[in-house]
């Protein structure tokens, strides 16, 4: 099957826009046999997830586009960068690394993109609007686009996001098209406890079974509080999208493509319908730990994604209505972008969180930046996707539990946590 | 004796090499090593194996919109596998093996078969995979006759 092109598509094709350009279009073209696609269509905006993990080969990609004289045609935010841009030294980053990374982050800013390092940037600079078509890489930021914002984009990966920014194109088909964003499976949560809905837990706990039950389809939710927040739909989607390839999910009365469940079905019946249970829950809960109650804890780690204002208020209220210390052994690391942390600086929070012993660290994140030391053998954390990549990329036990349970987890130096909510009546 | 499969080459390419086979999906990013090839995600059922000239045959990848360049990475450094065998096509996979390929000129090609002919293929047959989509499968057991007799 060939594919339609415009005839400046064709003339990117034909170099006439460059040699980045050329290749950009290229690869695009290839992605659309891929996709099945008969035609190109424009984006309007990209997130680039190329940014954020060293290796050679991805600098070497990055370095070749810009070079080539590759400059992004719309505007476009970057995901983390794998370092803490002012600290890395101070975060023991190797030298040789950081020399390495740094050229990453030139490459990308060289060819105009926008320095938000963030893998939250639907929290930041330049949210995408309803119904925006958008090539976003960064598996997170893909679901928050499409199911929170109602944004359109596919699973955009790494090095396809700065061939669409460059060439503000992308194959027409999957999720840029209405059609294709109709709900699949339908799971009803009203056997769960109001209780449970409204912890911030649940989130990435619900996410995490989501994306274990339907690694690849629509899920359609019915009976979320209308009141979830922000930071509970990210948790979500963020974790959905580590334990399955979720890209899209719809909330009824609560994501703007279902304000009604038929809305969110697009008038059809769901191929299946699954009420929730909270053994579901409690099986999904103990599926995302690997560290047993009591286990001595080196680290904690939260902002995964990165942590917005609202969660470093909920931090500095759980660290000031315990009242005890940072417990010697353990360090608490929160990850965030620039843009939240200008906000923490502007406020009365910023003082309990560092007497504390709160290490921020910005633009970057503990799977892509060297910044945990090789004796960091157990961590804990209150996000689904760090639970589910740490023992394989980090090489350590994790421990899953709310934000709370991680303050006085890291007050008391092991594994402690309150299990009142997941136990069977 | 030799049965021949009809895919769609979604990276076209030739390979050849013992199947690896998993019933689970794998994100790369988190789940591959490309310093070593070796399978990591440690709630896999491969978890500890090494997929580096083998072709691996498995549902379909999941999970980080990373997993491109892990396989870009792994192709650069040598630890791919030979080829890639899945039942649904996987964008962010097929987009490793196309990058490198404009990149390096050298690429895995990854064909998605049918659930029924997916399900044909069982660990350590001998599968050689044409740049058309076909995949040749030899089974396990006569190629072990067959270097007996050798």
């Amino acid at each position: 099957m060939s594919v339609e092109l415009s005839e400046r598509d064709k003339q990117m094709l034909d170099s006439q826009y460059g040699q980045a350009a050329r290749m950009a279009m290229s690869i695009l073209v290839r992605m659309a046999e891929v996709y099945d696609a008969t035609e190109m269509m424009d984006v309007s905006q990209a997130h680039i997830d190329g940014c954020s993990m060293l290796t050679d080969s991805g600098l070497e990609f990055a370095e070749t586009l810009a070079v080539l004289g590759g400059r992004v045609s719309v505007p476009t935010t970057l995901n983390v960068v794998p370092l803490d841009l002012q600290n890395w030294r101070e975060l023991g980053v190797p030298e040789e690394f950081a020399g390495k990374a740094l050229r990453l982050a030139k490459a990308y800013t060289d060819m105009g993109c926008i320095p938000t390092w963030t893998c939250a940037p639907y929290q930041g600079y330049l949210a995408p609007r309803f119904g925006q078509q958008i090539a976003w890489g960064e598996s997170n930021a893909i679901a928050y686009a499409n199911s929170a914002l109602g944004a359109r984009t596919n699973r955009y990966g790494d090095y396809i996001d700065i061939c669409a920014a460059i060439a503000g194109r992308v194959p027409r088909s999957g999720l840029h098209v209405k059609e294709n964003r109709k709900g699949q499976l339908l799971l009803r949560l009203a056997d769960i406890e109001p209780a449970v809905l409204v912890d911030d837990a649940f989130y990435p706990v619900f996410g995490h079974f989501l994306g274990k039950l339907a690694p690849d389809k629509i899920p359609v939710i019915g009976g979320m509080p209308a009141e979830v927040t922000s930071d509970q739909l990210k948790a979500l989607g963020a974790a959905a999208a580590s334990s399955g390839a979720v890209a899209l999910f719809h909330a009824v009365g609560v994501t703007p493509e279902a304000h009604t469940l038929e809305g969110a079905f697009q008038g059809d019946d769901p191929e299946q319908v699954v009420d929730v249970h909270l053994s579901d829950l409690m099986a999904a809960r103990s599926d995302m730990s690997t560290a047993e109650e009591g286990t001595g804890l080196d680290a904690v780690v939260l902002g995964c994604p990165h942590f917005s204002y609202a969660e470093f208020a909920q931090l500095a209220e759980a660290i000031q209505s315990n009242g005890r210390l940072l417990h010697p052994d353990v360090r608490l690391i929160v990850l965030t972008s620039q843009a939240s942390y200008a906000l923490l600086q502007r406020s009365d929070l910023m003082a309990p969180i560092v007497d504390f012993g709160v290490e921020i660290v910005l633009d970057t994140c503990v799977f892509l930046s060297p910044i945990l030391s090789s004796d960091v053998r157990v961590i804990m954390t209150n996000s689904g996707k760090c639970a589910y990549y740490a023992p394989g990329e980090l090489d350590v036990q994790v421990a899953f539990g709310s934000l709370r349970d991680c303050v006085r987890s890291a007050m008391e130096g092991v594994v402690c946590r309150e299990e009142a909510l997941w136990k069977e009546p | 004796m030799e049965r021949t499969l009809i895919g769609r080459p979604v990276v076209a390419g030739s390979a050849e090499g013992m199947a690896l086979v998993s019933g689970q999906p794998l994100s790369f990013w988190g789940g591959l090593s490309p310093h070593t090839g070796e399978i990591i995600d440690r709630r896999h059922e491969r978890s500890g194996d090494v997929v580096t000239g083998k072709v691996f045959v498995f549902p379909q990848g999941k999970g980080s919109s990373t997993a491109s360049a892990v396989l870009m990475e792994s192709i650069k450094a040598g630890t791919a596998p030979a080829g890639i065998i899945n039942r649904g096509v996987d964008p962010i996979l097929a987009l490793g093996a196309i990058v490198a390929d404009e990149m390096y000129h050298k690429t895995v090609p990854v064909v998605v078969l049918s659930q029924e002919d997916f399900d044909l293929i069982q660990e350590g047959d001998h599968l050689v995979i044409e740049p058309d989509g076909r995949v040749r499968i030899t089974k396990q057991d006569e190629v072990q006759s067959t270097s007996i007799s050798d």
